[in-house]
């Protein structure tokens, strides 16, 4: 027999034991030591093993005992996610550690774009999902404790109070989880003394089980044989599968040992190395294989030799125990013990991680406003709220397990926390597999998950009429027949288990799927989404979500240090202000240093509160996508604004440049008018001046001699003569200059055009030139105006008669013609026009030279608009001896004798 | 005593009607073509009386009138300019420049007439 207090001092040594190694990992991992041992394979397959809790370790059996083989889809469930699912886990590792996720609410409430909300309700989910896990660890011990009570002499009667024992059970446990989780200060997700003590655990029950096995087998069974042909009379061989609930359990399992918080610690949380995951892909079912190896060999030999009220979840223990193996008996114990602890310090370790990142922390952010860098030690504050929430937790699985009588059958009991969890699965799996997940369709999936959870399974478990009254089991919730608890909707006759993982997670799934497609996910959460969906294709650095902070490192560093701790929160801006290049200072708050700096703390905190606690810090809200997208948009369109504003000065200031030049033009073409106007007033009043004074003279002299009058009268018709030919040159000017000239362009003899020209112009002067031709050279045809033509070299040899200041007046006239033109020059020798005046004889009333001639000065300005109306042009020959104008024409202009360009 | 003018005009009908019509009035009328040696000839004559056309070849009527204003000798010649572009700003850079009286083309004769004998009134001669 063994005494209870012998019992429970083996307990504290054993437990002692455990924080020793726990602290000894602590103390290695913190000097980096003992990383093959911390960093092996193996310790993360062990620590994977608080998948089986008190409820496998004891509760196998007894399943096995009341419903046969059933027990193993609890086992194959995480088999198959093991064997069949392990690149889940490896996109969930990945996606865990390069987003520092820190649970599974943080996980999703990443995804879903960082929103407190989702990770709020997936806390409170979690923690009352998993409280009939607690009340189940609870029960287990106590029950375990009871079996030893019973057997030792020392407790009168052989009884003990149940209720008291759980108490102090709950307590116990809630000590050691609070001593074991929140040990040291480091609020940092990775705990490798719990994981090496967890470990160390999963050993200690599978030795245990494999040890009460071995004797129940070879000890008492009398070999492999005789076990196997008792198995098969027993009715657990002639048990069948019911292919509905077989299937809905093994999916269940599945579901939970993805979902669940505790198991998404050990797997994501503290997983060290991704590669970890392919060895535990096989250690693992090899680990549960062995711890189900011995399961029914003892359920049948428990219910061969045992009495038949004894509880069959107690197998494992009652058995050594009947049979005086004591020693056994306690191994089995501890094995329990095990289970049970390391479920129990796990699963508060990621609850309390949960509600003090989600739930408490976001209050006391709220309280304290925009002070979080100047309050108190924040990791304090952590610490706090993460052991109030573990002794929360604990309590609420002790007030389950006395509400619900303690006394349901463990599996059913463990299968409750199952669908609980399992109601994270559509939303986990959908976040980190499709891009269209949106936080709205994740909520009501979740919601309605949870309420048909809490409905059909939760509720229920109570028992009759203590949350669900007998009627509402009956007529249905309201009355209405179709929501009846175990027959939903109207459907009967379905196993309430698979009834209700079926409605409530197709319901789940239904409503995420719909409403993420009729729900448009916010920028964040896209953002979040391509991240979390392609995290193998950008794993290094997700998109920022900030602009560069306004506020200066220090507040950060502040802030930092009191979650990170103040050595750590040192080393980590030294190690970025290196990388910016700012060696000895703090780094410029850089957007890429915020990002990272939010994921360092949120590695503490969690992705919602970190990100909203650099919020505060560099100025109000975490800068959305959205705002991203606007501010964008805005400077766009700035930017398209300014560019058309540019434009538009640049249209301006070309306008006023034009309109400057034309100010300038018309100042120009005014003072032109002017002096214009001014020159033909001159030029006409100086011959009206003649013939005013002569034909006075005439009118009013009396005596006057005949040669006399005819000479006034011969003065009066000549300068009426020169008035005439003034307004004609005007007129002719004014013609050519607006274009509005008609050239009667035909085939014309240069020569004809020439001797034209050159009659014309001796005719009507009284001096006299020689003129020398090149008759060969003018034998040329051109299709152009003769009579315009003829009239620029009248103007031309007129000039000459009268200007050329020789004693021999001479004038020659050549052709050249070269490939592009055809060039007639007059030359005269005589002294040539003075090199100032050379630049204006084109110019109107530019009087050449002495002033001899009757002519207004118009000439050579007509001849000037004559040639460009011909297509050629006409210019004076500067370095020549006497004056010598040349007058071009076009080759093109130029007939080919050979062909007519007329119509024969 | 003959009255005495110089004419500086390169019209030639014009300057012809001119002698023609002071001539009859018992005037010397010397004539010159040509601004250039205007000053020269006028200094020399001293005569009663100048007329000036304003756009002259060699020198402008504006030029020979500066020179004449800053010789003592015939500062106070009266001087008669007679030009076509009688425009007032014409007018007004005439009476700047010390014109005695200013006339624009065309003129009426006795208007001219009456103008030379104002502005020889009163001269011994």
């Amino acid at each position: 027999m063994v005494a209870l207090n012998q019992l429970i001092g083996v307990c504290l040594v054993y437990v002692s034991g455990l924080f020793l190694v726990a602290f000894l990992a602590e103390r290695a991992a913190l000097r980096g030591r003992g990383g093959w041992l911390l960093r092996s394979p193996l310790v993360y397959t062990l620590s994977l093993s608080i998948y089986c809790t008190a409820w496998t370790f004891y509760g196998a059996v007894g399943y096995a005992a009341r419903s046969g083989m059933e027990f193993v889809t609890i086992y194959l469930g995480p088999s198959l996610v093991m064997i069949g699912w392990w690149w889940i886990l490896r996109r969930l590792v990945r996606i865990g550690r390069s987003h520092r996720v820190t649970s599974v609410a943080d996980l999703i409430s990443a995804r879903y774009g960082k929103s407190n909300v989702l990770a709020i309700m997936i806390t409170v989910m979690a923690v009352v999902g998993v409280t009939p896990y607690i009340a189940l660890q609870l029960q287990s011990v106590t029950l375990s404790l009871t079996i030893f009570a019973s057997s030792d002499p020392a407790t009168q009667g052989g009884t003990i109070n149940t209720a008291q024992a759980a108490f102090w059970v709950a307590g116990g446990l809630a000590l050691f989880s609070v001593l074991f989780g929140t040990r040291n200060l480091n609020a940092k997700e990775r705990h490798h003394g719990v994981v090496i003590a967890v470990a160390v655990e999963a050993v200690v029950k599978l030795v245990a089980l494999l040890a009460v096995g071995t004797f129940v087998v070879w000890g008492i069974g009398g070999g492999v044989t005789d076990t196997l042909a008792r198995i098969d009379a027993s009715s657990i061989g002639g048990w069948q599968a019911k292919d509905g609930r077989w299937s809905a359990l093994i999916f269940l399992s599945a579901a939970a040992f993805l979902c669940l918080p505790r198991m998404f610690q050990v797997m994501v949380v503290e997983n060290d190395d991704e590669r970890h995951i392919q060895i535990a892909s096989w250690a693992f079912p090899l680990y549960l294989m062995l711890m189900s190896l011995f399961v029914v060999p003892i359920a049948v030999t428990g219910l061969a030799l045992m009495p038949a009220d004894a509880n069959p979840d107690l197998y494992v223990l009652s058995i050594p125990l009947t049979q005086g193996q004591n020693g056994l008996a306690m191994l089995a114990f501890l094995g329990g013990f095990s289970s049970a602890t390391s479920m129990v310090i796990v699963a508060t370790l990621a609850l309390s991680t949960m509600m003090s990142n989600h739930i408490v922390m976001p209050i006391w952010l709220m309280l304290r406003g925009g002070g979080a860098q100047r309050s108190g030690d924040v990791r304090a504050v952590i610490i706090r709220a993460r052991r109030l929430s573990i002794l929360l937790i604990i309590s609420l699985g002790y007030f389950y397990y006395r509400a619900s009588g303690g006394s349901g059958a463990l599996s059913e009991i463990g299968l409750i926390s199952f669908g609980g969890v399992a109601q994270f699965l559509p939303a986990l799996l959908g976040g980190i597999f499709w891009r269209g997940a949106t936080r709205v369709g994740a909520l009501w999936g979740l919601a309605i998950g949870f309420a048909l959870w809490s409905f059909t399974m939760l509720l229920p478990s109570f028992g009759v009429d203590a949350a669900l009254s007998q009627d509402v089991f009956d007529r249905g919730l309201l009355g209405f027949g179709i929501l009846r608890p175990q027959a939903l909707f109207g459907i009967e006759g379905m196993d309430a288990t698979v009834h209700a993982v079926w409605w409530s997670l197709s319901l789940n799934t239904l409503a995420f799927v719909g409403i993420s497609f009729f729900t448009f996910p916010h920028p964040l959460e896209r953002l979040q989404g391509a991240q979390f969906v392609n995290v193998f294709d950008h794993s290094s650095g997700p998109a920022h979500g900030w602009t560069a902070a306004t506020s200066g490192a220090d507040d950060l560093m502040i802030m930092s240090q009191r979650i990170l701790g103040a050595a750590e929160a040192r080393a980590f801006f030294d190690r970025h202000a290196r990388w910016q290049g700012r060696i000895g200072s703090l780094p410029s708050p850089t957007p890429g240093f915020v990002q990272a700096l939010e994921r360092e703390i949120a590695a503490s905190v969690g992705a919602a509160t970190a990100n909203a606690m650099i919020g505060q810090i560099i100025g109000g809200q975490a800068v959305s996508v959205e705002d991203l997208l606007a501010v964008a948009d805005e400077s766009a369109q700035i930017l398209e604004y300014s560019s058309q504003l540019e434009a538009k000065s640049r249209e301006l200031t070309e306008t006023a440049e034009e309109l400057g030049h034309a100010n300038q033009k018309l100042t120009q073409l005014s003072l032109q008018k002017d002096s214009f106007l001014s020159q033909i007033s001159h030029e006409l009043r100086t011959p009206m001046t003649s013939i005013r004074s002569f034909s006075q003279i005439l009118r009013d002299t009396d005596g006057l001699t005949p040669q006399e009058k005819t000479r006034y009268a011969s003065i009066i018709h000549t300068e009426t003569i020169r008035l005439t030919r003034l307004l004609d040159d005007l007129l002719d000017l004014s013609v050519l200059e607006n274009g509005q000239v008609s050239l009667n362009a035909r085939v014309v003899s240069l020569h004809a055009v020439i001797d034209q020209a050159v009659t014309t112009s001796l005719a009507g002067s009284a001096r006299a030139i020689a003129v020398h031709r090149d008759p060969a050279a003018e034998d040329v045809d051109l299709f152009t105006d003769g009579d315009r033509l003829a009239q620029v070299f009248i103007n031309l040899v007129t000039n000459a008669i009268k200007y050329c200041d020789s004693a021999q007046p001479q004038l020659r006239i050549s052709v050249t013609q070269t490939g592009s033109e055809l060039r007639i020059t007059f030359a005269d020798n005589g002294s040539g026009i003075p090199a100032d005046a050379q630049a204006l004889v084109f110019e109107k009333f530019a009087r050449l030279g002495n002033g001899g001639g009757d002519g207004a000065g118009l000439g050579l300005a007509i001849c000037r608009e004559i040639m460009t109306r011909l297509g050629g042009d006409i210019r004076y020959v500067t370095d020549a001896d006497g004056t010598t104008f040349e007058v071009r024409l076009a080759a093109t202009l130029v007939v080919d004798r050979g062909r007519s360009l007329l119509p024969a | 005593m003959t009255k005495h003018v110089v004419l500086v005009e390169d019209e030639t009908n014009i300057a012809e009607a001119i002698r023609f019509l002071l001539g009859r009035e018992g005037w010397r009328v010397e004539m010159l073509a040509n601004g250039s040696n205007a000053a020269e000839v006028i200094r020399a004559a001293m005569p009663d009386l100048v007329m000036l056309d304003v756009m002259l070849p060699g020198k402008t009527g504006f030029e020979i009138l500066a020179e004449l204003r800053g010789d003592p000798a015939c500062s106070d010649i009266p001087v008669l300019m007679l030009t076509a572009r009688g425009q007032a700003r014409d007018r007004d850079q005439a009476m700047q420049a010390g014109v005695n009286r200013f006339m624009a083309k065309p003129f009426a004769n006795d208007e001219l007439l009456a103008t030379v004998r104002e502005l020889t009134a009163g001269r011994v001669s």
